[in-house]
Parts: structure tokens; C-alpha cells; sequence
């Protein structure tokens, strides 16, 4: 999509006169965009939560009293409890783990076969990149949500808490856009002058692919992995509240807002804060998918 | 723009096959008993399980599998629910309320995100415009598990502006708060393109042109741009129609709409694999020909896409 020697070149009058690395002008941009730092600072707290979860509380999710049903905020129950008067406030907090784990995952294999598939459709083209582009359009004839929900309803036959299903679930369906995106890059790296270079110092396919493309097509790459981990949570959200993603005992963000929407006339305050949390999860990753791209393409701006 | 169009149908063929297939192998390859992925977690009575095996032909080979299940879809029998009711029946009866929904969703997408889009390209990098990019952020951040639910509690329970469910023959009235929730879903995106194209537009040749004949403003923006700028907007018809498609789903549930969206919400909660399928590929089958409808609009409003 983008190409590093125009921005290079664009942005080269550097005040030392030096000039810098695309990643070096990109990682100069980040640090005076806004944005990108309130973001990173909301991504880090939120993968403590999701991994420290006992930092923000230290009362047990699992913990449920009836007596307590929809009880006002108390003491450590900040946010009062719910339906089964269960800690809203920590099962808010030990809910964000099943979103990051499933998201993380999910975007992780979307990644690898996008990676995978737009590679070797760029860098092979004719046949290859044929079939792989109508492999693309037939994916993207199903509308995403359509597909999951017939997906992992066949999937979550079994006991567990679905966090597999559901990773695989959204794997399999999203990788489309990580696809055409790397493809596209990858097309416009291959016919610069480095490559051809490096190809006529007698570089193998291999070194010329990994080494020369593949580095300089990675920033959209990452960027759309970016917004993608924003958009799987929320995916993930949807199907749980569905029925279809995590189950049975499982603490995650889309159940409590299934359960707290039933009785969002008696007690709102279940349903209202797995909600936020939901919402600056997906709008943190999303905010530093588009801080990223506006430093890798100022073309953009 | 005749050979656009035989392409066009060709890839089209490909992809309806591909898409159907898809749907198909999701549900049912690789599964050690597929009676039990229809079923979910119930357990199959003797005569269910005849029943489902002679409707998907399961004790026949995987491709013979796929060649009744499109001759069903094809010929509109999509078989019956596991609660014994007719498939395309409930279809037929949950339609009306749906397209009335999503009509009403996508005027109101497409009067806020053009009028707003042509503002903010127009004040580009003031303070309308940061404030407009900002609320599309926040809006595409916003699942709608998060919006239909809290915008029934705020507009619904707590203010009493709207209704918080519908009745069996929802009214205008009762569609509008789903409806603007449902648009909100699309808002962002059509919103951003519009504001970019108008953008680019105003630098083109053409609204030079204008000016130096000394047309009004207004008429150049609202005429000679907007008419070139909505011709991008055009493509996203199709994408955003899977989005509202699946947005359906959550709403409809959400606020009890009788329509196409509730009765799968309701399909698989009670994990009725029939159903579930049966109304998945019809979607998809739609979504396919609204695409290449729009597909072959947009070729003949931009002559320039029929010669890429």
C-alpha cells in the first residue's frame, strides 16, 4: 500500500539532517501523537487486568451470595452486585482476561494465515494469487457474524468454557482483510529497485520474500492486526451475549451483559459497566490501530 | 460495459457456490454425529434423528450432502424447524418487519453521515471536522451488544422517549430507537468516506471550473461535489449490509422485533441447527446478489471501474 521510499524521502529534511529509518520517523510521529499515548497507557492497564486481575481485586468472581442480589455499591464492591449477587466490579475485572485471551488468539491466527495467504499471493502472483483472491471472495460472501454464529454453535458441542471454539471460530473468518492487505503491500514492495537488486545478486525466492518484502510490507499489516484485536473482542462479545461463544462457568464481558440485560429494569448497574469496560477495550485498540497507520502513511493525513 | 457484466456474473457464480458451501461445511463436515450439531445439546429422539437424516440426506456422501441442500435452497424448501414449523414460513413471516427496520436504519445512517460528511470535508482540520472523526472513533469502538442494550435502558426505561419493545405489528414509532441504534453501526464508515471524497473532490478540476463560472457555493458543494462524492458511498450499500445484517440480530433481540434477526437469535439460543442454517444461507444468498447489484451500479455511475 504504502511506499517507505516517498515517506523517507518526504519526511527526510530532519532538523540534523540525518535521515531516519521509516520505523525511526514512525516511532518520532507516535511520540508527539496524543492519541497514541492515551491509548497505549489504556492497553497496558487493560493487559494488567488481564493478567493480574488479583492487582485491581481481591475478591473471588466466583464468590456469589444470593442474599446480595442487585445490591448497591458496598465496601470492595465498588459496582455493586448482580443478579446472583455476584461482584460486579470484580467480575468485570476477571472478565477482561477471556476477552484479551480470545482476542489475542484469534487475531494471532488470523495473522499467520493473512500473512500466509496475502504472501504468497503477492510475491507468486498468476495462478496463485487467483486462487487465493476468489478464496478471499467466497470468505468475504459470508457475512462475518452469519458465519459464526453457524460455526461455533457446531463447535461448542462440548463441556469446556468455548474459549477455544470461539478462537477458532473467529480465526478461521477474519483473516480476509489481513490478506488483501498484506497482498496489496507486498505487490507494491516487489517491484522496487532493492528487490530487483537483491534478486540480481542472486538472492533465493526465500531470502528475496522474508528478507527484502516481507519487513518493508509489515506496517498496514500490523496496523489492520491492530483494529482487528479491537474488533474480535467486541466479536467475541457478541457471540457470547448470542449463546454461541463462551459458556458455563466462563467470567466474560458479553455473558454479564446477557444476564444484566434481562433485568435492566430492577438493576442497571450490571449491565452498565461490563459494557464500558467492553467499549474502552475495543476503542483502545482501534485508537492505536489508527495512531499507527497515521505514522507509518502521513499520506493519509 | 458488457464484458464488465459477464465477468462480473461469472465471478458471481463462483462465489455463490463458494459462499453456500462455506455455510454448509461449517455446519457439517468434519463432525463426528452432525444429528447432534443440529440438535446442540438435546438428545435425539429415534424418529428426530430419522427425521434429520433423511432431510440432509446425512447417510449419503458429504457432496451429495451439498447438492440437496442448494436444490432445497434453490427451490425455497429449506425444511422444517426442529419446533415442526415450517422454515420458509417463518421466513416469510418475519421478512416485513426486518426490511421495514433496516429501510428506516439506512435512511437514517445515510441523512446523518452525508450531511455531516459534506460539513466536516468541507471545514477539513477545524474544529467540526476533529469533532466528527472523534465520534466516528467512538462509534466504531462501540459493539452492538453494548449500544442496543444501554440505549434501551437510557432512551427507553429511564428517559421514556420510545417504547422499549415492539408489538406484533411494530409501528414507525416503535422501529425508530432500533432503527437509530442499527444505523449507528454504519454511520462511522460512511460517514469517513464521504468526508474523504468530498475532500478530494474539492481540489478537482471540475469545482475550479464551477467557481470561475461564478456559481453560488451551495451549488457547487451540494450539487457538483456531493453528486461525484456519493459514488464511493455507493460500494459500502453492500458491505454495510452485512453488518446490518448481523447488527439485526443483537437489535432484534434486544428489543423484541418479531423479525428475521429475532427468530435466529431465538434459533440459536434453543440450539435449532435447522433453522439457524436454513436462515443463514438465505442471508448470505442476499447478501451475495445486493453486492453484485452494487457492483454493477457502481460501474455504471464511474465508467472508469469497468476498465480496471
Amino acid at each position: 500500500m504504502s511506499d517507505p521510499n516517498l515517506i523517507t524521502v518526504a519526511e527526510a529534511p530532519d532538523v540534523s539532517g540525518r535521515s531516519r529509518s521509516l520505523a525511526g520517523d514512525a516511532w518520532a510521529d507516535l511520540r508527539r501523537n496524543k492519541i497514541f499515548w492515551v491509548s497505549a497507557v489504556l492497553v497496558v492497564v487493560i493487559l494488567l487486568m488481564a493478567f493480574l486481575p488479583s492487582l485491581f481485586t481481591s475478591a473471588d468472581p466466583g464468590a456469589c451470595a444470593l442474599s446480595n442480589k442487585h445490591k448497591g455499591p458496598t465496601g470492595s464492591a465498588i459496582f455493586g452486585y448482580d443478579f446472583q449477587g455476584c461482584d460486579v466490579f470484580a467480575r468485570t475485572i476477571y472478565g477482561t482476561r477471556a476477552s484479551i485471551e480470545v482476542g489475542v488468539l484469534s487475531t494471532l491466527m488470523a495473522g499467520v494465515l493473512g500473512l500466509v495467504f496475502g504472501l504468497s499471493a503477492g510475491y507468486f502472483g498468476g495462478t496463485t494469487d487467483a486462487v487465493l483472491s476468489r478464496l478471499t471472495d467466497i470468505m468475504l460472501g459470508v457475512p462475518f457474524l452469519l458465519g459464526a454464529v453457524v460455526f461455533s454453535g457446531r463447535l461448542s458441542g462440548s463441556e469446556d468454557d468455548g474459549v477455544w471454539a470461539v478462537t477458532l471460530t473467529l480465526g478461521v473468518l477474519t483473516w480476509t482483510s489481513a490478506a488483501r492487505v498484506m497482498r496489496s503491500s507486498v505487490i507494491a514492495v516487489k517491484s522496487q529497485d532493492y528487490v530487483a537488486a537483491g534478486r540480481m545478486l542472486g538472492a533465493s525466492p526465500g531470502r528475496l520474500m522474508f528478507r527484502h518484502i516481507l519487513p518493508n510490507s509489515m506496517a498496514s499489516f500490523i496496523v489492520v492486526l491492530t483494529i482487528l484485536l479491537g474488533t474480535n473482542i467486541a466479536a467475541e462479545a457478541t457471540l457470547s451475549y448470542l449463546g454461541v461463544g463462551l459458556k458455563g462457568d466462563a467470567v466474560s464481558w458479553g455473558l454479564q451483559i446477557a444476564e444484566a440485560q434481562d433485568y435492566a429494569r430492577i438493576a442497571a448497574h450490571p449491565l452498565i459497566w461490563p459494557s464500558i469496560f467492553l467499549a474502552a477495550t475495543v476503542l483502545a485498540f482501534i485508537m492505536l490501530g489508527d495512531a499507527i497507520r497515521d505514522a507509518f502513511d502521513p499520506k493519509l493525513r | 460495459m458488457f464484458r464488465y457484466i459477464v465477468r462480473r456474473l461469472l465471478q458471481m457464480i463462483l462465489t455463490f457456490f463458494g459462499a453456500t458451501f462455506v455455510v454448509f461445511a461449517l455446519m457439517f463436515a468434519n463432525q463426528d454425529d452432525p444429528i447432534q450439531a443440529l440438535v446442540g445439546e438435546k438428545t435425539a429422539s429415534d424418529s428426530l434423528r430419522a427425521a434429520l437424516t433423511e432431510r440432509y440426506h446425512l447417510d449419503e456422501g458429504f457432496l451429495t450432502q451439498y447438492w440437496y441442500y442448494m436444490k432445497g435452497l434453490l427451490t425455497g424448501d429449506l425444511g422444517k424447524s426442529l419446533t415442526g414449523r415450517d422454515i420458509s414460513e417463518m421466513l416469510a413471516d418475519a421478512w416485513p418487519v426486518t426490511i421495514r427496520l433496516a429501510i428506516l436504519a439506512i435512511l437514517i445512517a445515510a441523512a446523518i453521515a452525508v450531511t455531516t460528511g459534506v460539513y466536516a470535508g468541507i471545514r477539513r482540520g477545524g474544529l467540526f471536522d476533529n469533532g466528527t472523526l472523534l465520534m466516528t472513533l467512538l462509534l466504531l469502538a462501540m459493539p452492538i451488544v453494548v449500544l442496543a442494550p444501554l440505549a434501551q435502558l437510557v432512551f427507553a426505561m429511564e428517559l421514556r422517549w420510545f417504547p422499549a419493545t415492539t408489538t406484533k405489528n411494530a409501528t414507525l414509532y416503535e422501529l425508530l430507537l432500533p432503527a437509530l441504534v442499527l444505523a449507528t453501526t454504519v454511520i462511522a464508515t460512511q460517514l469517513r468516506v464521504t468526508r474523504t471524497s468530498v475532500v478530494e473532490n474539492l481540489r478537482a478540476d471540475y469545482v475550479r471550473t464551477a467557481r470561475a463560472k461564478g456559481l453560488a457555493p451551495r451549488r457547487v458543494t451540494w450539487v457538483h461535489v456531493l453528486r461525484n462524492s456519493l459514488i464511493p458511498v455507493v460500494t459500502l450499500i453492500g458491505v454495510d449490509l452485512g453488518v446490518l445484517m448481523s447488527g439485526a440480530i443483537v437489535t432484534e433481540e434486544v428489543f423484541n422485533i418479531p423479525g428475521v434477526g429475532f427468530n435466529l437469535a431465538r434459533g440459536i439460543r434453543t440450539e435449532d441447527g435447522p433453522l439457524v442454517v436454513g436462515f443463514v444461507s438465505v442471508l448470505v444468498i442476499i447478501f451475495l446478489i445486493v453486492n453484485l447489484a452494487v457492483d454493477l451500479l457502481y460501474a455504471a455511475l464511474d465508467p472508469r471501474i469497468r476498465y480496471e
